[in-house]
Formats: C-alpha cells, structure tokens, sequence
C-alpha cells in the first residue's frame, strides 16, 4: 500500500497520527475540567515563544553565540524543531499559569481570563515577529508554519521527536492516572484526602500544553484547537469510562489524522483543515449516531412516546365517548381531535387502531371494537390505580 | 487628512466599537464566543465575497463593502446559533461546543481559499487574518463603516440599557418582567458578529478579540458599577490603542500586535495594583487580617477575665502569650498595634481593656 511506502506520506500520516492520539488523549481531561478553550489559549499563546526562541537562537542570536559551539544542533539553520518547541512550550505553559493564576485570584471567570491570556501573548508574538522580520532576521522560514501548519513539509527527524515528546506526555498521563481522574471528576474529594490539587492542576495543563505543541507545526494554531475539543467530544458520546473514552479519542484523532494525510496527498487540499474538518464530522456523527447519548435515538424515543401517549389518548376519548352517549352510533374524527386538545395526527393514530383490530369507521364515524373496549377499559384503570396509588404517597 | 491623525482615530473608532459590546459579553461569561465569531468571520466574509463578484456586477473594491460586512456577520450569526444548538442537546458544555464549531467553519474557510480559482486574486491571505492592515494605512471608506457600526453599537446600548443589564445579571428576574434573555442574547450576538466582521478587515481577528475582551475586564477589577465599567473600558480601550500606534512606529512592529501588547500591559497594571481587586491590595489586605483577628482574640480574652479576681494574672503578657500559643515577638506586636488603636493600655505588664476595646470584644462575640 501507498501509505507505507510513500516517504513523505509515511511521515506525514505517522505525524498526524501522533498528534491525534495524544491531544486526543489529553483532550479528554479537559473535555472533564471544562477546559476546551485552555487549548485555544494555549495554541496561540505558544506564538512569542516561538519567536523569542527563533530570536535567541537564530545566526546572531544570543542563545547561539552562548550555547551554539556546545550543541550545534540547537542553531536554527531552515527550522529547528526542538528549539522553536521548546519556546512554544515554555509560552504556553506560562500563559496557562497566568490564566489560572487570574481565575484564583480575581472576580474574573475563566472565559475572560482565557481570552484576555491568548489574545494579548498572541498580540505580543505578532509584534515580536514583525520585529523580527523588520530588523533583518535570516532564515524566518518555519515561523509561518507554526500558524497556520504545513504537514507536508514534516520530514523524518519531526516525527521523531513529536514522537518521543508525544510518549513522555502519555507515560506522564498513565503515571498521574488515579489522581488527574480524582481531580478531573471530583475535585473537592481530591482536596479533601490531601492529594495536592493545585500541583496535579499544573502537572495536567503542562501534559495538555505538550499535546498541543506537538501538533502546532502539522495543523498550526485554530486548527490545533479542534484537535484537543473534537475527539474528547466524540468519544464522550460513546461511553460513561474515563478509560474507555481515553482510548476512543486518541483512535478518532489518530483516525482523522491519517485519513486527513492520505485525502491531502491525493487531492491538492491543505492537510491541517481537512483533518479538522474530519474530526468535526466524527464527532457531528457521535452526536447523532453514537448508541445511548445519541440524538437521533433521542428523537426516535419520544417520537414512539408520543405516538403511544396518542393511541391511549384516542382510545379512551372513543370509550368515553361510548359510555357518555350509550348508543351504537360512531363519531366523527374532529370530536377525537377536540378532545385530544388539538394534537396532530388524530386521522394517522385513528387508521393505526384500525390496523390493531381496535377501532373500525362507518362512513366516516369511528367507534372500538370489543376488543377496543376492552383495551381502553384495561387503560383506564390502570391509570385509576397508579393514581389511587400516587395519592397514597402523597398522603 | 493628516494620515496619523486618521489611523489614530480609526483606531479609537474600533476600540469603542468593539469595547461597548464586549462588557456584556465578559459579564455574561461568553467572552470566547467572540473568539469563535473572528474566526468564522473569515468564512464569512469568504463567502459573501463569492456572493458580490458573482451577482453584483461593477465591484472594484469589494473587500471593503458594506455588503461583505453584512453577509459574514450572518455567519457569525450562525456561529453562536451552532454553538447554543449543540450546548442545547445536553450532550457537550458551552467550552466544547464553541471549540468544536468554529476550527470546522474556519478551516472550510481555509479550504476554500486554497482551492477557489475565484479567490485566487484576492488580498485575501493569511496576513488580513493575523494583523488587518490597520498600519498600512486604510481607506476613508473602513472608517466610515467602523463609525456607523460604533453609532449602531452605542444606540443599541442606550435604547436596550435596561433589558442588557437585567438579562445579564438577573436572567430570571429578566424573564419574569416579560424581557426575553434569548432574544437580548441574539441581539447581542449580532452586534458582536457586525463589530467583528467590521473590525476584522482593519485590525485582524486577535486584536478584535484583544479589543473585546481585555478594556472590559481590565475595567471589570476597578469598578462594581456597570456604568463606570463601560465608560473606564472604552478609555481604556482608547488610550491603549493609540499608545500602542504610537509605540509601534519606532520599534516597527506591527500596529495590531503592538496595540495588544500595551492593553495586556494595562492589564497586569490592574492586576497588580487596582485598589481593591488588585493582587497587592488583597495580599495587603490578607496580612491585615491576621493582625486584627490576633486584635480581637486578644480583647475577647481580656474582657472574658474582667471581673474576676486575678484579672492581674490573666492580664499578664505573658500569660496572654502563653494563653494563644503566641511567639514573643507576635505577642508584642499585637499588644503594640492594639495600643495604637486605642483598644487597650499597659501598665508595666499588664494589659487594661479602653472602652472601644470592650466595643470591639463585644461586636466580635455577637457577630458570631
């Protein structure tokens, strides 16, 4: 098959596979904490980090002329991954204990603060950047492909090392396991066996704050996003397990990468927003479809309900209407629907009884069969019993 | 016009704009959704374009047409529909439905830019998008948008003051008085998609953001009133971003980023140093609190040991030391501060409640 041996495609969907897994995976307990905007935040805040490492260790920076005779791989020469990684790291983690740090301490709520954190580092990397560019920086390739991504261009050494980071970030998620599901889903419990809250809180954004910085360079910044949101949602639909719902995110994000990889080499679409839009269907097609939570099941059960509640209703208007009248005479379909309070789908209910073998017409009057009768009568006192049985309570 | 004058004004013009609808969006803690509508104003914008080259003929410049504004703010529109549909169905919180609805429109807006011969040669590239081209100098015809969207903004703010207030901050009372939050909700929600799509062409989708949500919450830790909130945010607003031209020209970076950077540096001033909701002032505060209460612990135990016989011993220093497990230094620190307040005397080593001190010894047990 093409996808194994096709180098470029091999590195590109080995790449896009990595990123969806573990943001996928991470995803999930952010999905928990009611954090899906962290990782908005924390994809554009990475912008001055990178920057600044881009500066410090570009040809002249001083990161270079310090460090750049001990590890000459740390020198910027087309793109270095690792150092402009680090950068956005070091950026987003601290934008995220800013964040948090505003929450604590303020009356503001956590959108505010998440919107105040990302746009001003955002703002602050974009001056930065012009900075760069307008004072005569060489070899600024890379920088616009941390913002918008270019998944085309990883080549092996990339996948390697969003590899390698990729695995510390789930081993540290296995390690951390018991306590990030205590905090995650009852976090005063947590507080209260003495588990330290606010470290665990810290340890989880850094974990989350890798995932997302390991997909920025294949995906870029928005679409890094979706990648943390869309499959934690997806998967949430399919179970009530942490570990189960771990597991279906980083396979639907592993999934939408890989897909996206093979569509883009085929077809001449950008790779980042065709994964996301993958994901997004996914995650539309968990909503609707997935079994228990799903919305169509949903609507199909209260359509049945409905219906049902119709069928007693019509039932036991026409033995009612029997018994009031005492005669052998049927009745028309708009006494049923003014007794039925001007509900849809009299005439359609009416023509099911029939099919049951309940209800007949004459000339457009309907009236029970014996069958019917006893139907209805069965309906009515149970119903009498439940509600003999609810006054009990009651009293 | 004199060009500096002019970006300095379109600047402010935009801060207003965005500002005014922001302090509802901070207090009613939807603030991000006005990061997911400038996102998809991209789409939108997208496609009213296709819209105007393909069905309103003689259009020279039609990036800047009122039109367009009109068109992608129906996307916004759409935006905040998705996104309260999907929180809706129970199944997703506000947080996952917003970073689910608006990554899908933008990258469809992206896939189409990529791969749409019609938008081949648009100016419609990924700098618009991160900067706008507020420092490149714009056309009189954006200012005249902005200020139209900012008069629109304000009359809406005076006429529908009262029904923005109470749905913001007593929705049940809101409803109860016949006002509809979901109505006020959407009407919010337009003018925040009009400013966005607005403001997106001059100023870039971040710094609409920025513009949204940092005066107001900046102003939102210096004031409880939510009509000093709104006139401090659009000062703020204001100030910041001609500061922020100002300081963009000799560094040469970018006006948007710039403008940004100084309202985050607002920010943490504020954060720092507000007079109450500041950091320093609730530390301070904090530190206080400990020194009263040590106040308090101490005269409750003087007055408790007044009328007995061997109040001399009670009253002791060192007894009273000893007594709240107190170090010496603390001890004498206390006694010190208590002094200062009047609350009580010492004569040698024993302490002597004042009247205010029995005040204070009494207020504290009622008010447990």
């Amino acid at each position: 098959m093409e996808l194994f041996t096709d180098y470029t495609l091999r590195n590109i969907a080995l790449g896009t596979a990595i990123l969806g897994i573990v943001s996928g995976a991470l995803g999930c307990f952010a999905l928990l904490r009611r954090q899906s905007l962290l990782g908005d935040a924390i994809s554009h805040a990475a912008l001055p980090g990178v920057v600044v490492a881009f500066m410090l260790f570009s040809e002249n920076g001083i990161g270079t002329r310090l460090f750049g005779r001990l590890f000459p791989a740390l020198v910027i020469d087309s793109k270095g991954p690792i150092v402009l990684m680090v950068g956005a790291l070091i950026a987003g983690w601290l934008s995220t204990i800013i964040i948090l740090a505003i929450v604590q301490n303020t009356r503001i709520k956590e959108d505010g603060a998440i919107g105040l954190g990302m746009s001003v580092f955002f703002g602050v990397g974009l001056m930065l950047l012009t900075f760069v560019q307008n004072n005569g920086y060489k070899n600024q390739a890379g920088l616009d492909t941390f913002l918008f991504g270019q998944a085309a261009a990883l080549v092996q050494k990339d996948v390697i090392v969003m590899g390698v980071i990729g695995t510390i970030a789930i081993i540290g998620m296995l390690v951390f396991w018991k306590e990030f599901k205590l905090v995650s889903f009852d976090r005063d419990f947590a507080a209260s066996i003495g588990f330290p809250t606010r470290t665990l809180d810290i340890v989880l954004t850094t974990l989350l704050v890798i995932a997302i910085v390991i997909g920025l360079e294949a995906v870029g910044v928005v679409l890094m996003s979706a990648m943390v949101v869309a499959p934690a949602a997806a998967a949430r639909q399919w179970t009530d397990k942490l570990s189960v719902m771990v597991v279906t995110a980083a396979l639907f994000g592993a999934i939408s990468g890989v897909g996206g990889a093979i569509i883009t080499t085929n077809v001449d679409l950008p790779t980042g927003p065709v994964i996301v839009l993958l994901i997004t269907l996914i995650a539309v097609l968990s909503l609707l479809f997935a079994p228990q939570r799903g919305l169509v099941w949903d609507w199909g059960r209260q359509q049945r309900n409905r219906r049902r509640l119709q069928r007693n209703l019509v039932l036991e208007s026409l033995y009612v209407l029997a018994l009031k009248h005492d005669d052998a005479r049927g009745h028309p379909v708009e006494t049923l629907r003014m007794m039925a309070m001007g509900q849809r789908g009299i005439q359609h209910t009416l023509d099911y009884l029939r099919d049951e073998g309940l209800a007949f017409d004459e000339n457009g009057l309907w009236r029970l069969t014996e069958a019917g009768s006893l139907a209805a009568d069965a309906l009515l006192t149970e119903t009498e019993s439940t509600q003999a049985a609810l006054a009990g309570v009651l009293q | 016009m004199n060009s500096d004058l002019q970006i300095m004004l379109l600047a402010s013009v935009v801060a207003a704009a965005c500002v005014l609808p922001g302090v509802f969006l901070v207090l009613r803690r939807t603030a991000m959704l006005s990061d997911a509508i400038s996102h998809t104003a991209l789409l939108g914008i997208v496609l009213a374009f296709l819209v105007v080259i393909n069905f309103v003929p003689g259009f020279e410049r039609p990036l800047d047409s009122p039109l367009l504004v009109i068109g992608a703010a129906l996307i916004g529109l759409l935006t905040v529909t998705l996104v309260e549909l999907l929180s809706n169905t129970g199944r997703l919180n506000q947080d996952a439905a917003i970073g689910l609805t608006f990554p899908a429109l933008f990258s469809l807006a992206v896939i189409m830019i990529s791969s749409l011969p019609a938008l081949e040669n648009v100016h419609l590239d990924t700098d618009v998008v991160l900067e706008g081209n507020l420092g490149f100098g714009v056309g009189t015809r954006s200012l005249w948008i902005m200020l139209a969207i900012l008069v629109i903004n304000f009359l809406f703010l005076l006429i529908f003051y009262k029904q923005l207030k109470l749905t913001t901050f007593d929705p049940g009372l809101a409803a109860s008085l016949g006002i509809s939050p979901v109505l006020v909700h959407y009407g919010l929600m337009s003018l925040v998609s009009v400013t966005a799509v607005g403001a997106f062409n001059v100023v870039g989708a971040i710094l609409v953001v920025a513009l949204i949500i940092a005066p107001a919450v900046t102003a939102y830790l210096l004031t409880d009133r939510l009509i000093w909130m709104i006139i401090l945010s659009v000062l703020i607003g204001v100030v910041c971003s001609i500061a922020g031209y100002w300081l963009s020209i000799p560094l040469d970076t970018s006006t948007s980023g710039t403008i940004v950077a100084v309202l985050g540096a607002a920010f943490g001033l504020v954060f720092l140093f507000a007079p109450q909701q500041g950091i320093v002032s609730q530390s301070a505060r904090r530190r206080n609190q400990k020194w009263e209460f040590a106040q308090t612990a101490l005269v409750i135990h003087l007055q408790n040991h007044e009328h007995e016989p061997v109040y001399t011993d009670e009253a002791n220093v060192e007894h009273c030391q000893e007594h709240m497990q107190w170090t010496h230094d603390f001890t004498e620190r206390v006694v010190h501060l208590a002094q200062r307040e009047n609350l009580l005397k010492r004569r040698g080593d024993v302490l002597f409640l004042t009247d205010s001190g029995r005040i204070r010894a009494n207020e504290a047990i009622e008010s447990v």
